[in-house]
């Protein structure tokens, strides 16, 4: 396959950055789109050229660190997967694929495609855990938990912390990544007893780092490599409102 | 030989672990408090070592990578975690899976830290359910066990396809616990370079700001390194695109040694490699040959078709396919251990069966399990991990065979450890993959997660208490003196060297030539002459890479191809000592397998009288060729066996 | 948000209810309207109701800014028709729109019977009370009112097809199963109520 590629190049945070667009050759449908990008970049070094820069890690789906905003989609054009499980055989021959870093006031470009979401572990500071020190707990059975709950939570718990949903969110919001954590604890006994406090303080981080409200466009669930659904949010508006409540 | 003390406890097996807590040393919490701890990499030994040593007062400073802990590459583990909880009735106990663990690392273990690790395994997963870690349960609500990776019990606790996410996601949250009350100082994006140390003992490391290319300076009291495997030295293997070696070969540089560097697995069930452009290997969960026969056809002819299209798997008749595993092991089957699924492959594609256009392929087929169990059995059993192939392939594995090959997966060898974790560097530790201690020559499913949770939550939290109890008097450590000072330049050197090189290869064209002579020549089966082309090709590839690499950009700003070369440097260095060890271990032993060394009908034959020992290499500078150590393993609780699944 | 569109929801259909009386004629109309207005209850509600319709406009256009804000650098491509609906999407444009619809709808109505008293009287089982239908039937003689009016509530009814459901949500009353209850419930209201408002001028124009 012949492709146009039009990508985001920024020198750093602070640079301007502006899209350029290089001719790629020769590549193959079964490539997938992160072995494409690096043909390109190997093409790019050959011709004296600084490479693109872009995050990538476990390149099958789970560990969370490609973030493509492609042709328009958060993790391009496929559904249920990550941009690295995104395959050359999904674009037509010739076609002009254009690539951006995700956008979010609250994930700043570091370069190129590359985004800063320390956010996101910010959340997940303010009351992303269960308050358990090591050592000291009950027996693994003591406590019998539905498979329907346990079998939801880990619905929940499959969130990857890609930011998948801040970058398509129209209103750049956290609150899939947010709900996810939320729900997958408050479903499980262990989690209950910090439910609401732990909605309230995570909510409260989310707001003060500057993400945008939901407005239950449910663009996050259909970009969600996992198929989170937003039936969470639901869960975590619940545990919020019993927090206010209890103010 | 005096260099390496193991400090393996006395006493009875099963009373070393509850005898060795008892007599060593702890620190008061008051002392807590003005102690330092380093720890590199976030996995799943990392993350949980970080977490417990915060809780308990130590003051921790935690480095990765990555843009977090949770992207670890712990992250990708699919199966499950190991545990002797018996809780399934079927006999189990904390020796069965000590022995289990001993004899499938074909006797290279050390036996007293397999059986702590089977001691602290229950221990494990009720930490994990209590930090909110979605385990399978029955519809009674107890936690559900499954068997894995050819064990005669269930004891494997898993949480869907994803346990190792599921895992770290339980460490994380423990450390973002810690990181949030400010008891763990967390370094995102940051890579060490160096250790340093003082009189002797790890005193801090040099680090690199992944997003500035600041060189800074980082002390305390005590270093553990968690920073996994070493499988990326063959380019394409199941590990993330960042796994590296550099933390365990800095180390090893600085004068801990390293031990069994040729022991690593291949796993039978990854899906083939597609051409040139491949970056990386993806694995399909071993569970997938519980159902799925394996096969190649009889006739090259066939073959010949197959890899021009011109006939489909399913038009070959059943008398003219070779279901190669039933036809040597009848007892074990498709079922047979992972090393040795992936040599009959290897041997089957090498005599030309292979069935992709590659010749690197055999068939893994469900269409006799669907006819037997039905459509829907076969799709509740495996749905996600067929749907995760036909992404990737193209292919629907309902209809047509799927088409897999071995791949490298992990790395039993590993920094040299003593009972205590500790390295031969006084307060320098090594956990999790990246240390050697308790897989032998060959891992068993479902246990380098209970390893790594092991080592982090259960052991080290213990051990190195022991070792800084003697530090209490040891002020913060000051990083303005002169070992800083030199271990900084010379990290600097290799960096403006690095960058100044100005050459004509990319970093990864001259990864991918060392992916190639490891493959071909310390890969499934290895040999003398192969070995000792490897380490004079090696040789040669180093020269190649320190004066042929082109590094672009600067050493002031995000530079991911920097990254790389410094990485790959490390990876060319350890790759030389993997053919050495695996030169001299002229025995075949789980994951190695030497062609000198087998049955007379092709099996691996292990050299217990000979080769009873740890290999434990010693770093003598950068002229001198490494100095081999022998940790003598001693059997006492188990008999030693030639493993047999005909 | 949430909570002020479920009360204006309700009010929706209260409104609805007794525009149902127009085609029942002009006496029982005239009564319906003239219960409401001398009803004491909605003498409460009606201050309520304004309060309603502040807040929820206020409120939007708060978080409109503050959304707006979350992302300072927008995107050169974006395809959001696969991921999500129109009026979701576009929920304070529509709010606007509507508002503009009922800006006019006042002016119409409100206005001229509360204070510039444009509005007849007439004498149901000899009780006085304003001529409301004939106001009504008056106006959708005019066709361009007409054509107002069903757009005003095409435009509501794409409000509603999204808020309906987005309110419940909001307070957290949603999971799987009822998420898919509500949709439709949500779409099924928001059709009776646009479909419902709609069909009042078009009959009155080409009907009576």
């Amino acid at each position: 396959m012949n492709l146009k590629i039009k990508v985001w190049r920024q020198k750093n945070a602070k640079a301007k950055g502006g899209f350029e667009t290089y001719d790629i050759k020769d590549v193959s449908p079964d490539s997938s789109f992160l072995e494409m990008l690096d043909i390109l970049n190997e093409q790019l070094i050959n011709e004296g050229k600084e490479p693109v820069a872009f995050d990538h890690d476990c390149r099958e789906g789970i560990c969370g660190m490609c973030s493509l905003f492609i042709n328009g989609r958060a993790h391009g054009p496929d559904d249920d997967v990550t941009t690295c499980q995104l395959h050359m055989r999904k674009f037509k021959d010739g076609e002009t694929v254009t690539i951006e870093p995700w956008r979010s006031g609250a994930f700043p470009v570091i370069k190129d495609l590359v985004v800063d979401r320390n956010a996101f572990e910010k959340i997940m500071h303010s009351g992303g855990f269960v308050s358990v020190n090591t050592g000291g707990v009950p027996d693994g059975n003591a406590i019998l938990i539905p498979k329907e709950d346990a079998d939801e939570a880990m619905d929940a718990a499959a969130c990857i912390g890609c930011g998948a949903c801040v970058a398509t969110c129209k209103n750049s919001s956290a609150m899939l990544f947010v709900a996810a954590k939320v729900s997958q604890f408050a479903k499980l006994p262990q989690g209950k007893p910090e439910a609401a406090r732990r909605a309230r303080n995570m909510v409260a981080k989310m707001d003060e780092l500057g993400f945008g409200g939901c407005t239950n466009t449910g663009a996050c669930e259909a970009e969600c490599p996992k198929g989170i659904s937003i039936s969470h949010i639901a869960r975590l508006n619940r545990e919020y409102l019993k927090a206010k409540i209890k103010e | 030989m005096t260099k390496l003390n193991s400090n393996i406890p006395g006493g009875p097996i099963k009373d070393k672990w509850t005898n060795h807590k008892a007599n060593i040393n702890v620190v008061s919490p008051a002392n807590k408090r003005k102690l330092d701890i380093i720890i590199v990499g976030t996995g799943l030994a990392g993350a949980s070592a970080a977490s417990s040593l915060a809780e308990l007062g130590y003051n921790v400073k935690l480095f990765c990578i990555q843009d977090s802990p949770r992207r670890a590459h712990s992250i990708a583990a699919q199966g499950g975690i190991n545990a002797a909880k018996n809780y399934q009735n079927d006999n189990d106990s904390v020796y069965r899976l000590f022995y289990d663990t001993v004899k499938g690392g074909d006797y290279r273990a050390r036996e007293a830290n397999v059986y702590r690790l089977a001691e602290v395994s229950g221990s494990i997963i009720d930490q994990c359910v209590a930090q909110g870690v979605p385990f399978a349960r029955d519809y009674g609500g107890l936690l559900d066990n499954r068997s894995f990776g050819g064990v005669l019990v269930s004891r494997t606790f898993y949480a869907r396809g994803q346990t190792g996410q599921q895992l770290l996601l339980g460490a994380y949250s423990a450390l973002n616990r810690q990181i949030g009350k400010g008891s763990v100082k967390m370094y995102n994006r940051h890579e060490m370079l160096d250790v340093v140390t003082i009189d002797g003992k790890a005193r801090g490391i040099i680090t690199r700001n992944l997003v500035t290319g600041e060189i800074e300076r980082h002390g305390a009291h005590a270093v553990v390194i968690g920073s996994g495997g070493y499988g990326n030295v063959f380019f394409l293997s199941t590990n993330a695109m960042n796994s590296n070696t550099s933390a365990a070969w800095q180390i090893y540089k600085k004068g801990a040694m390293f031990a069994n560097p040729c022991f690593t697995q291949i796993h039978p069930t990854c899906i083939p490699v597609h051409g040139e452009q491949q970056s990386k290997l993806t694995l399909m969960s071993e569970s997938l040959r519980n159902d799925g026969r394996i096969w190649v056809p009889k006739k090259m002819e066939d073959v010949e078709k197959l890899r021009k299209k011109e006939i489909r798997p399913a038009d070959i008749k059943e008398e003219d396919r070779d279901y190669y595993l039933e036809r040597r092991y009848p007892a074990y089957g498709n079922l047979v251990p992972r090393d040795v699924a992936s040599r009959a492959a290897k041997e089957r594609c090498d005599a030309g069966f292979g069935v992709n256009e590659t010749g690197k392929a055999v068939f893994l087929d469900f269409a006799t399990a669907i006819n037997r169990l039905g459509k829907d059995v076969i799709e509740a059993r495996y749905g996600n991990l067929f749907q995760m192939y036909e992404k990737i392939t193209d292919d629907n594995p309902y209809e047509t065979p799927m088409q897999i090959y071995p791949a490298i997966h992990y790395t039993m060898g590993g920094t040299w450890v003593d009972y205590n974790l500790m390295t031969t560097v006084p307060g320098l530790y090594s956990i999790g993959e990246a240390n050697f201690s308790d897989h032998g020559g060959n891992r068993l499913g479902a246990s380098a997660l209970m390893q790594g949770l092991a080592d982090g939550y259960f052991v080290l939290p213990y051990t190195i208490g022991d070792y800084l109890s003697n530090e209490i008097q040891t002020p913060k450590i000051d990083t303005e003196r002169p070992e800083f000072k030199e271990a900084e330049e010379a990290v600097k050197q290799k960096i403006t060297k690095l960058i100044n090189n100005n050459g004509k290869k990319s970093v990864d064209s001259i990864h991918k030539e060392l992916g190639k002579i490891m493959w071909d020549h310390v890969g499934m089966a290895r040999n003398e002459a192969g070995l000792k082309e490897a380490i004079d090709q090696i040789q040669e590839l180093k020269k190649d890479f320190w004066t042929n690499v082109v590094v672009p950009g600067t050493s002031d700003e995000f530079n991911q191809e920097l990254e790389k070369a410094i990485r790959l440097a490390d990876f060319i260095e350890l790759g030389d000592l993997m053919a050495r060890d695996a030169l001299n271990r002229s025995e075949s032993c789980g994951g190695h397998f030497r062609e000198e060394s087998c049955t007379p009908d092709g099996e691996a034959q292990r050299k217990d009288d000979e080769f009873a020992y740890v290999s434990v290499w010693e770093h003598k500078g950068e002229k001198e060729e490494p100095a081999l150590h022998k940790e003598e393993l001693k059997f006492e609780e188990v008999e030693l066996k030639q493993r047999s699944y005909k | 948000m949430s909570l002020s569109g479920l009360f204006l929801m309700v009010f929706l259909v209260v409104h609805l209810t007794v525009n149902c009386f127009l085609f029942a004629g002009a006496d029982a109309f005239n009564t319906a309207a003239n219960f409401m207005v001398t009803n004491p209850i909605i003498k409460v509600v009606e201050p309520i109701l304004a309060l309603g319709f502040i807040i929820h406009i206020a409120w939007s256009i708060v978080i409109t800014i503050q959304n707006m804000r979350a992302r300072p650098v927008g995107y050169n491509k974006l395809n959001q028709g696969k991921n999500s609906t129109f009026a979701s999407r576009n929920m304070f444009v529509l709010g606007g729109l509507v508002l503009s619809f009922l800006a006019i709808h006042i002016a119409n109505f409100y206005v001229k019977i509360k204070f510039t008293h444009e509005v007849g009287e007439a004498i149901v089982d000899g009780v006085a009370m304003h001529d409301t239908y004939t106001l009504v039937t008056n106006l959708f003689t005019v066709w361009w009112y007409v054509i107002i009016y069903v757009i005003g509530a095409i435009f509501l009814g794409f409000h509603l097809s999204h808020g309906f459901w987005s309110a419940f949500q909001t307070i957290g009353f949603s999971n799987d199963i009822w998420r898919k209850r509500l949709n439709n419930i949500g779409r099924a209201y928001a059709v009776i109520v646009a479909g419902g408002f709609a069909l009042i001028p078009v009959y009155f124009h080409f009907v009576q």
